[in-house]
């Protein structure tokens, strides 16, 4: 039988691996921008499992903000980077570097 | 329903505004329309401000609960209003000047002020959310708005990604609350969280929001961003960063922590009270070494974000009584002191380096003492009205037996006042070097002098700041 705690173990360990992503991460922005997707998607199934569990619709509609409010970000990001890219001409998290202190 | 939406009329009204301006700008004259936008815009900033502090009474709830409307989320429209308005009006010359005036600019601003006013009166984990990325995705916009600029674009990215990760943070917390509390309202989550007793997964709740919430405030541990951000932006925009989103973010950390676990403070009060302790000293220490004005402003406020969180930490009614005139204060000191730094100028281009005031008094002896007022004020020397500010939060801890707060925040305040006097010392008996010029613009010298008038009037009468803010205080503290 599955229950709600290992709904909750996987979007714990999702939201780790999401973290853990963006810290770690040295390569490419990219990967920075699956990460934050990663735990914004560990969130939803977090919603979801304690809306079926406590029967309780509001979880989903908070689910479908989120989800909305998630592709404006991913957009956003992408433009910022595209921006940073035309200046730049790298998007490597290591050359994110001209000011530091 | 009718009854609902004029609750939120203010922000619906500025909605619209933003839409019919956006598309009159996209199919007219596009960038030409920009200085007029601003003041339009900040124009109408100001009139729902004035509008929402004259009017409205008592405490009114909407939506079933998700918007509310009382004395302290109209406290924090004004002001939110307020500033963003003058620090929009403020920039205009600045940035039509080095050709960075895009209409998008202002109706961005007044897209993540609405964002800031449904933050303040959020009533649900929902409305929390929504309005706190209204605020946040325009704010990365604008940060990046030199889209020529490396260091522009630069901060942006930086604010983007660790931005949307504190997102990620706040909303992890946000869906373990609502799966301990069984409900995304605070007046419910108050329910549950009733006589200090919260479960161990609505507590691991309650930690992950303070990090996303610290994060906005950018609160130490959480404030590796602020100094970057600050210093790649245009300053317009780092003025505008750091004046209404602050105000925003303080003000819906404070509801949070009050309409929702209100009846938990002994649970949440230590981990705020240790936010504000390291942002105090690490302020206060990092900001040493800085020699790009808007980089230590940056240092600055991080500073001023702890002391305003020890009057959260303090967990009464006098502790949020003193955070919303910490916040005012604030805000009228930053305002002052970005106008001025957006004087400087050599060759048409912004200096920010402090070493360029060297021997700054001889030449503008007017100027040098009103930054010198500010500067005063910011550091907290007793004459100033930013010694107030102080004042108020310390007595707040003390009288909530946290008095080893309110000595640490004595200590750090004597550590910080060092690079405000630096400034001070560069202006008066700087050794001679390269001179800057100072901008001539009309817009920019009142609000300078008003920032400056402002710290010594206001020591005589601060215009019922206190009674206003004791209201606001009055009900949010159950």
């Amino acid at each position: 039988m599955i229950g709600i705690e290992h709904y909750l173990t996987v979007a714990a360990t999702l939201f780790v691996i999401g973290i853990f992503g963006l810290f770690l991460n040295r390569k490419n922005v990219i990967i920075l921008l699956m990460s934050i997707e990663l735990m914004l998607l560990a969130v939803n199934i977090n919603l979801v499992a304690f809306s079926s569990f406590l029967g309780d619709l509001v979880g989903q509609v908070f689910t479908l903000f989120v989800l909305t409010v998630a592709a404006a970000e991913a957009a956003i990001g992408l433009a910022i980077l595209v921006c940073f890219f035309r200046n730049r001409g790298t998007i490597a998290v290591e050359d994110i570097n001209v000011m530091k202190g | 329903m009718q009854a609902d939406l004029s609750v939120i009329l203010p922000e619906i009204v500025l909605a619209i505004y933003v839409m019919v301006a956006l598309i009159g700008a996209v199919y007219t004259s596009k960038d030409k329309l920009a200085p007029l936008l601003v003041w339009v815009t900040a124009a109408l900033m100001a009139v729902l401000g004035i509008w929402i502090g004259t009017s409205g009474s008592g405490s009114t709830e909407a939506f079933g609960g998700m918007i509310v409307d009382d004395a302290f989320s109209r406290f924090a429209k004004v002001a939110i209003l307020l500033s963003a308005a003058a620090v929009m009006v403020m920039g205009q010359d600045y940035m039509s000047k080095r050709g960075m005036l895009r209409f998008e600019y202002p109706l961005l601003v007044a897209l993540s002020t609405i964002g800031m006013m449904v933050m303040v009166s959020a009533g649900d984990l929902m409305a929390l959310y929504m309005g706190l990325e209204l605020q946040s995705l325009a704010l990365y916009v604008v940060a990046s708005l030199r889209r020529d600029s490396a260091k522009s674009t630069e901060a942006g990215l930086k604010y983007f990604v660790l931005g949307a990760l504190s997102s990620g943070l706040l909303l992890y917390g946000a869906s373990l609350v609502y799966g301990f509390a069984g409900t995304t309202l605070f007046s419910g989550i108050i329910e549950v969280a009733q006589h200090g007793h919260v479960t161990i997964g609505l507590l691991f709740g309650i930690v992950f929001l303070i990090s996303g919430l610290a994060f906005k405030v950018s609160a130490v541990p959480f404030h590796m961003w602020t100094p970057d951000v600050y210093e790649g932006a245009p300053t317009p925009v780092t003025a505008f960063f750091a004046s209404a989103p602050k105000v925003a973010a303080m003000g819906l950390f404070a509801r949070v922590m009050h309409d929702a676990f209100g009846h938990a403070v002994q649970d949440w009060s230590q981990i705020v009270a240790l936010l504000a302790l390291l942002s105090m000293f690490l302020g206060a220490v990092a900001a040493i070494g800085q020699t790009d004005i808007k980089r230590l402003m940056a240092y600055s406020s991080i500073a001023h974000m702890g002391y305003a969180l020890i009057g959260l930490a303090a967990g009464t009614e006098l502790g949020i009584q003193a955070l919303l005139i910490y916040m005012s204060i604030y805000v009228a000191m930053n305002i002052g002191t970005f106008a001025f730094i957006m004087m400087l100028h050599r060759d048409g281009k912004p200096v920010t380096d402090i070493r360029a005031l060297n021997q700054y008094a001889k030449r503008e002896p007017g100027r040098a003492l009103g930054m010198l007022v500010l500067l005063f004020s910011l550091a907290g020397v007793p004459p100033m009205l930013g010694f107030f500010g102080k004042f108020f939060v310390l007595r707040a801890a003390v009288e909530a037996d946290m008095a080893w707060l309110a000595i640490a925040g004595v200590i750090a305040s004597v550590i910080g006042a060092y690079y405000y006097l630096r400034i001070v010392f560069f202006m008066y008996f700087g050794s001679e070097g390269v001179e800057v010029e100072t901008s001539r613009s009309p817009v920019l010298l009142a609000f300078f002098s008003a920032g400056a008038a402002l710290m010594l009037i206001g020591v005589i009468s601060t215009f019922g700041l206190e009674g206003a803010a004791s209201a606001a205080a009055a009900m949010l503290v159950h």
